[in-house]
């Protein structure tokens, strides 16, 4: 199975987060518990839902993503996008050095 | 310009009231998502793909400078210094929190202004001819019948939960510019025999996965009769029009199922119930609003203006952007001035907060205080003294506002696409800001001629790509961005939906098919003729021809 990641909005401010090992939500991807099968997947997924359930995030769902802990990259390019911006706005987004 | 009168703020005002303690519960988790996100759509309120992006409503796409400075302080306060002119004469801003909305709302309501009907299966914001009221074309002002469709439409308690969204457009023009035959339903200010002007009703165009031009199911209804009319299209839909599929629930679906003839029919015995009850427009109520927009205290002036004519004489870029961006006005020794949003290398209906603000000073000082935003995604000051132009121009081009290129090539109508989108499958932003630079040739693109380039990141073609004479779609093919060119539509009078040429191109290679069509269309033009003009002379073979000829 491709390694997956769980990503969703940030209620509050809609900011794009990252599940992470803690069980806490990280604004860089690289953060993000990796989850390698399906046991794993279930398991963040319940994570996200009572995240959701706690009104600290919104439509939570998992990513293909590739490479290792600390250094991962989303293989669609949707995720790409969510994870630095918009690309016509190098200013703007997680690739400007912000959430 | 319209002015809300205690009613409409009062109910502006209610509904921030009410959005504040929607979020507040939202925030407090007395409100789940499903239970809030219905609730946040009818505010405008969407989640995009970095952020929660506001869609505000324009109102026939008139602003006034108080307004716009408005615009241009929440983008700089709550947002990230600037906002995103949509095909909708609608401005969205991509970045509010969700804890700020509120306040932003009601900074939207000092000014009269607000998000509600920006989204759901309701009435949307009704737009119209970005020259109404001053073209030389025009008929009658279609902004009085706009703000009286608005306001009938505004939280109609029948209207608030249709099968799907419902747009509707105005002309007072012979001439489209609102694109009013790919629209729910469009409105054409039209002469009768007897000389009174009132409405053709063309219903069931739209664009989506199913584009279709609409038919006119009414060649003329009396002013008087407007709302009855509308009420009974409505009503028809409201019933018969499919709920069980999202994808055919517009009213196009329902035209196109049981015939214009059958929907006309059925819309004729409902009208006849209700013509002459409630809503039959009283002449003094249509009297009250149009004073809203009677014209401002234009000067007499003789002309020709000598000065003016001296310096589009003298100055050949002056002379050039007139050619592009000016558009003849009814009153003498006025004019119409678009301000391009389509700056080369630009992401098209973008502007600044320092645009904005300098935009509202420059109406205020030549223009009444008055701005229009058009569907194409650029900006008109319809009432600037031909005498005032030249100097207009001079501070319009150092703001990046004066690009000539009105209708041309690098003109390019685009939706966010994935740089933005939830829903989008391709980008298209970098498509636009490559074609731009493509043609950045500025005496080329005027020899090329009107083109309409238009291009959508999917099938939801917000970015209008099946009315492009050349039309751009993004689709997504295992991963990889594609996109797919259509050519021969059209949104105007003549409007047609264009026809897929042929297998799609991948990034790398959809601007030199742009480019390469173009060139085909310049060999093959004959006098006067624009692109489409050719096109609809030559058909699609000879372009064909030469995109896949080496493929």
């Amino acid at each position: 199975m491709a390694l997956q990641v769980v990503t969703a909005n940030r209620l509050q401010d809609g900011r794009v987060v990252y599940l992470t090992g803690a069980g806490g939500w990280s604004e860089r991807l690289g953060d993000g518990e990796v989850a390698a099968d399906e046991a794993e997947t279930a398991r963040l997924m319940a994570t996200a839902a009572r995240a959701e359930a706690e009104q600290l995030v919104v439509a939570a769902y998992l990513i293909e993503v590739t490479g290792g802990p600390g250094d991962l990259e989303p293989v669609r390019y949707r995720e790409v996008i969510r994870a630095q911006g918009p690309s016509v706005r190098s200013d703007l987004g997680k690739q400007a050095g912000w959430g | 310009m319209y002015r809300y009168d205690e009613f409409d703020q009062t109910l502006v005002e209610q509904r921030t009231a009410q959005f504040r303690d929607q979020v507040r519960r939202r925030l407090s988790g007395e409100l789940s998502e499903d239970e809030f996100k219905p609730l946040r759509l009818m505010n405008g309120l969407y989640l995009q793909l970095h952020a929660y992006m506001l869609r505000v409503a324009i109102p026939y796409g008139t602003l006034s400078s108080k307004q716009m400075r408005k615009l241009a302080h929440i983008a700089r306060r709550y947002d990230k210094g600037y906002g995103h002119f949509t095909t909708r004469q609608n401005v969205q801003y991509n970045w509010p929190k969700l804890e700020e909305t509120p306040d932003i709302l009601a900074e939207l309501a000092s000014v009269q202004m607000h998000a509600i009907q920006t989204s759901g299966n309701c009435i949307r914001n009704v737009t119209a001819d970005q020259y109404a009221g001053v073209a030389a074309d025009e008929i009658e002002d279609p902004r009085v019948y706009a703000e009286i469709v608005r306001q009938w439409s505004s939280f109609h308690p029948e209207f608030s939960f249709l099968p799907r969204k419902f747009k509707i457009a105005v002309t007072g023009s012979p001439n489209d510019r609102a694109a009013v035959r790919v629209h729910d339903i469009g409105l054409v200010m039209r002469r009768n025999q007897g000389g009174e002007t009132g409405f053709e009703v063309i219903v069931g165009g739209g664009q989506g996965r199913t584009p279709m031009v609409g038919p006119t199911i009414r060649q003329f209804v009396a002013k008087r009769d407007l709302l009855s009319y509308l009420e009974a299209i409505l009503r028809v839909y409201n019933q018969f029009g499919r709920r069980d599929n999202l994808f055919k629930a517009r009213i196009k679906i329902l035209v196109h199922e049981i015939g214009a003839e059958a929907f006309t029919e059925a819309v004729e015995e409902e009208w006849l119930q209700i013509k002459d009850g409630a809503l039959a427009l009283p002449a003094g109520e249509t009297a009250r609003i149009r004073a809203y927009f009677a014209p401002p205290p234009y000067e007499a002036i003789e002309t020709p203006v000598r000065a003016f004519e001296a310096k589009r004489f003298e100055d050949p870029d002056f002379a050039r952007w007139l050619r592009a961006n000016v558009a003849a006005h009814k009153q003498p020794g006025y004019a119409i001035v678009n301000l391009s949003l389509k700056p080369e290398g630009g992401v098209p209906g973008d502007a600044s907060a320092e645009q904005m603000d300098a935009v509202a000073d420059l109406a205020e000082r030549y223009s009444f205080g008055e701005i229009r935003v058009t569907h194409e995604q650029n900006l008109v000051l319809a009432h600037v003294r031909q005498a005032d132009l030249h100097d207009l121009r001079r501070a319009l081009e150092a703001l990046g506002l004066a690009t000539p290129n009105i209708n041309l090539v690098s003109d390019i109508i685009a939706c966010p696409g994935l740089d933005y989108c939830n829903l989008a499958n391709a980008r298209s932003i970098p498509i636009a800001q490559r074609i731009s630079r493509r043609f950045h040739d500025i005496d080329r693109q005027h020899d090329i001629g009107e083109l309409r380039l238009k291009i959508s990141g999917c099938i939801n073609a917000c970015g209008h790509h099946h009315v492009g004479h050349i039309g751009i779609l993004g689709v997504d093919r295992k991963g990889e961005e594609y996109y797919q060119i259509t050519l021969g539509g059209s949104a105007d009078q003549d409007a047609a939906i264009g026809r897929i040429i042929g297998p799609a191109f991948s990034a790398d290679n959809v601007v030199d098919a742009v480019e390469t069509i173009v060139n085909t269309y310049v060999e093959l033009r004959r006098d006067g003729e624009r692109f489409i003009d050719t096109y609809r002379r030559v058909g699609e073979a000879p372009f064909k021809e030469t995109l896949y000829a080496t493929a």
